[in-house]
């Protein structure tokens, strides 16, 4: 029986590291993408290091990852990482070995793709697999989306990159506010309070604390809380400080569509993504509405942007009053903000466009 | 084995060019009860369009306050193997670089203790082992944290210090100004007590990029964003630069014209970039790689507040310290945290982000606590409303 032993801290990354990138360390001077999917790091030494970069669906078995290790160990002398998009990314530093190891790939019905001007994997949450306040579920939008996109992936024929994330409800643990595309659950309901057992499981002052537009008051005579429901914006907060306050709604729980963020300072700086679609129905197994809006606004964007711009910049050049214009999409009320920083986003000038 | 059951809505997402998560909680439900249980849960959430998950539930490691996250079936009648299905997080080396026999050790143990169904990686960064019972998850840790080579530790969950993860750095990437990977361990490892002991007001996330591309999403999902950066002038390779144009670069319409600052010019011969008037953005590194490369006087900016909406709403860090130089054994870096973090413990309410304090009580008094000096770099503009506070020393007392 081993010993229990703690605070080892993570596995050291130098163990992990290739012999040619421990020679190269900190020396790369530059890199071209040789083709989608594929990446040269050239040293100042000259050494080269290939990537070859290919999509997962994040929730994979143990099996999968011994058949990507089996490819590692044949092509990459037994090295691999992960990129923060949750790509496996082959490190090889044998060109030839290149075609061969993504012959293999594609046998094992994984794509090569997502560099440069394409739509890489999408980051997302647990959804319904593992997740106890989602409003919809994660891996299977993300799976018929990137069915749809999928040419996409394996392509660098759009005018810059495209960023899509999904969180499956406003805890956001994917944190997809600044992406090209977001998908998030929404709750639309007040949570529906379970008075008989909610004074054994919760605290109420904390549960009153967790609200954000104080819509919880104690309800002394019960023992219990209750919702000023015209206050209440369905953050779900309430339901994760306490289980007797049931946020989750079937008839009710929705998908919205956010467009225009970026993380990267690249031009434009960082920049969160604003509401373009409030509300599409939950419609396992396949969502058809939102594999259906997502690839709209991506082939709107495509369509009209210059090269080399992303959503974000397109919009700021064409303005938002354009873009719903252009895309059809309904401009209604939940499109006007009336949480904290409403009145940043109105607009104090004569300027706009028809 | 129980009986395996039908899943015709899951199976519908078998189909398709993308990998299949399903096709993959298939190979594991046909070595494991619990990924088999866990199929049939799914499907059952397909058609009443809800998680079957209970409400948390508290699990863990000896000596561990965080790490492992309790989670129950709601339907256990239905799905018995999944009544406990537990989350076990397992803090990633620097950057996600494998061996392969990392991997496969990991592997081994969860197809010994658990449904051999993992994310890699969950949305912090670590490697996640999802489904496991009560009564293994010690077992699992033990085994993990003992492997000759490369032993695991777990990473972080609850009101701690989250996993901190890093880009691929100077490991596989000319951009990057600061050693990243180097810098994620070492901090990891300083603040072992912090990541794996819940004792402050919520969590505290830190995220690493090398450069301000910002690959790993720093400024939006960290708490503390730190981003490489230089302060010097970018180094031009003046014949490289007519080579990109000689072989049909448009250097004028996706270089040029993109510059924020307008502070580039091409006269056909030589490219001329207008430093002070630089903001770093990475734009023209980024397109013309071969040519330009950030200056030698590097560093990092600070961001501090990046966090989900989750209470106040989104929010993107915030630069706190515009440049701090980054080498071992970082002390600089490690007094400010620890600054940061004992202003917040001592004033933060429970599930009160460092971000959502500051805005509380107000920068002023977050700068003070800090020991940092106000400059313009932190704001996009000044104030522009008359409501403002003056210390007591700065006002004639009665």
């Amino acid at each position: 029986m081993a010993q229990a032993r703690t605070d080892i801290g993570p596995p050291l990354y130098k163990d992990m590291l290739p012999p040619i990138i421990k020679e190269n360390y900190g020396k790369w001077r530059y890199h071209e993408i040789l083709k989608p999917g594929v990446l040269v790091h050239v040293s100042e030494t000259g050494a080269k290091l290939y990537t070859v970069r290919a999509g997962s669906p994040r929730l994979i078995s143990i099996y999968f990852i011994r058949e990507i290790c089996d490819l590692a160990d044949k092509y990459c002398d037994g090295y691999l990482r992960f990129t923060s998009r949750n790509n496996i990314e082959f490190l090889l530093s044998d060109e030839s070995k290149i075609d061969p190891l993504i012959e293999d790939l594609k046998a094992l019905g994984i794509p090569v793709g997502g560099t440069g001007n394409s739509i890489t994997n999408i980051v997302h949450t647990q959804g319904w697999v593992h997740c106890h306040t989602p409003a919809t579920d994660a891996s299977g939008i993300v799976k018929a989306v990137m069915d749809e996109l999928f040419e996409y992936f394996t392509t660098m024929k759009l005018p810059a990159k495209l960023r899509i994330a999904l969180a499956c409800c406003l805890n956001m643990c994917g944190a997809v506010h600044c992406s090209d595309i977001a998908i998030l659950g929404i709750h639309r309901t007040v949570p529906k309070i379970d008075h008989e057992n909610l004074h054994k499981l919760c605290e109420i002052p904390t549960l009153t604390a967790s609200c954000p537009t104080a819509a919880i008051r104690p309800n002394p005579k019960l023992k219990s809380i209750e919702i000023k429901a015209e206050r209440c914006m369905y953050c779900g907060n309430c339901y994760t400080m306490c289980p007797s306050v049931h946020i989750i709604d079937p008839k009710n729980d929705a998908v919205s569509i956010w467009v225009g963020g970026k993380i990267s300072n690249s031009r434009i700086g960082p920049r969160f993504s604003r509401l373009a679609i409030p509300f599409l129905p939950n419609n396992p197994p396949r969502w058809p509405e939102v594999v259906d809006a997502v690839k709209k606004l991506v082939e709107v964007w495509a369509a009209n942007a210059q090269p080399g711009e992303r959503m974000a910049e397109w919009i700021d050049r064409i303005s938002w009053e354009k873009f719903f214009e252009i895309t059809g999409l309904p401009f209604t009320d939940k499109h006007i903000d009336d949480f904290t920083l409403a009145q940043t986003t109105f607009r104090c000038t004569t300027q706009f466009k028809w | 084995m129980t009986e395996a059951k039908k899943t015709p809505l899951l199976d519908e997402l078998e189909k398709g060019p993308w990998p299949s998560f399903v096709k993959e909680m298939k190979r594991a439900a046909a070595n494991s009860p619990s990924a088999q249980d866990l199929l049939g849960q799914l499907e059952l959430s397909y058609v009443d369009k809800k998680a079957h998950w209970k409400h948390g539930g508290l699990v863990g490691v000896m000596g561990y306050g965080g790490g492992v996250i309790g989670r129950y079936s709601d339907v256990p009648e239905q799905f018995p193997n999944v009544e406990m299905f537990h989350t076990i997080r397992l803090n990633q080396p620097s950057g996600w670089y494998y061996t392969t026999k990392a991997l496969r050790q990991v592997c081994d143990v969860w197809e010994k203790y658990g449904s051999g169904l993992t994310n890699l990686h969950g949305s912090t960064g670590d490697m996640v082992l999802l489904g496991t019972q009560t009564d293994k998850i010690q077992t699992i840790f033990d085994e993990v944290s003992n492997f000759e080579e490369h032993p695991f530790d777990l990473g972080g969950s609850g009101s701690n210090l989250r996993t901190p993860s890093c880009c691929a750095g100077p490991a596989r990437c000319e951009f990057a100004m600061i050693d990243t990977l180097d810098l994620c361990h070492d901090l990891t490892n300083e603040f072992q007590d912090y990541l794996h002991r819940p004792m402050w007001p919520y969590k505290c996330k830190i995220k690493i990029s090398g450069c301000p591309n910002d690959c790993v999403a720093s400024i939006a999902r960290s708490d503390i964003s730190i981003q490489g950066t230089w302060r010097d002038d970018i180094k031009i390779d003046q014949e490289a630069v007519r080579q990109y144009v000689a072989e049909g670069f448009d250097i004028e319409g996706l270089v040029i014209a993109k510059c924020p600052t307008k502070c580039m010019s091409w006269d056909g011969n030589e490219l001329t970039i207008d430093n002070a008037n630089c903001t770093r953005c990475m734009h023209c590194i980024n397109k013309m790689c071969k040519a330009l490369r950030p200056g030698d006087d590097r560093g990092a900016t600070i961001l501090i507040g990046g966090k989900a909406p989750i209470l106040q709403g989104a929010m993107m860090g915030w630069v706190i310290i515009p440049f701090m130089k980054l080498e071992p054994p970082y002390e600089e870096l490690k007094e400010f945290l620890e600054k940061v973090w004992e202003w917040w413990d001592e004033n933060g309410k429970t599930r009160e982000r460092i971000g959502e304090l500051i805005l509380r009580l107000g920068m002023r008094n977050f700068l003070r606590a800090v020991d940092l000096e106000p400059i313009p770099q932190m704001v996009q503009a000044p104030r522009a409303n008359p409501f403002f506070f003056w210390w007591p020393e700065e006002v004639v007392q009665d």
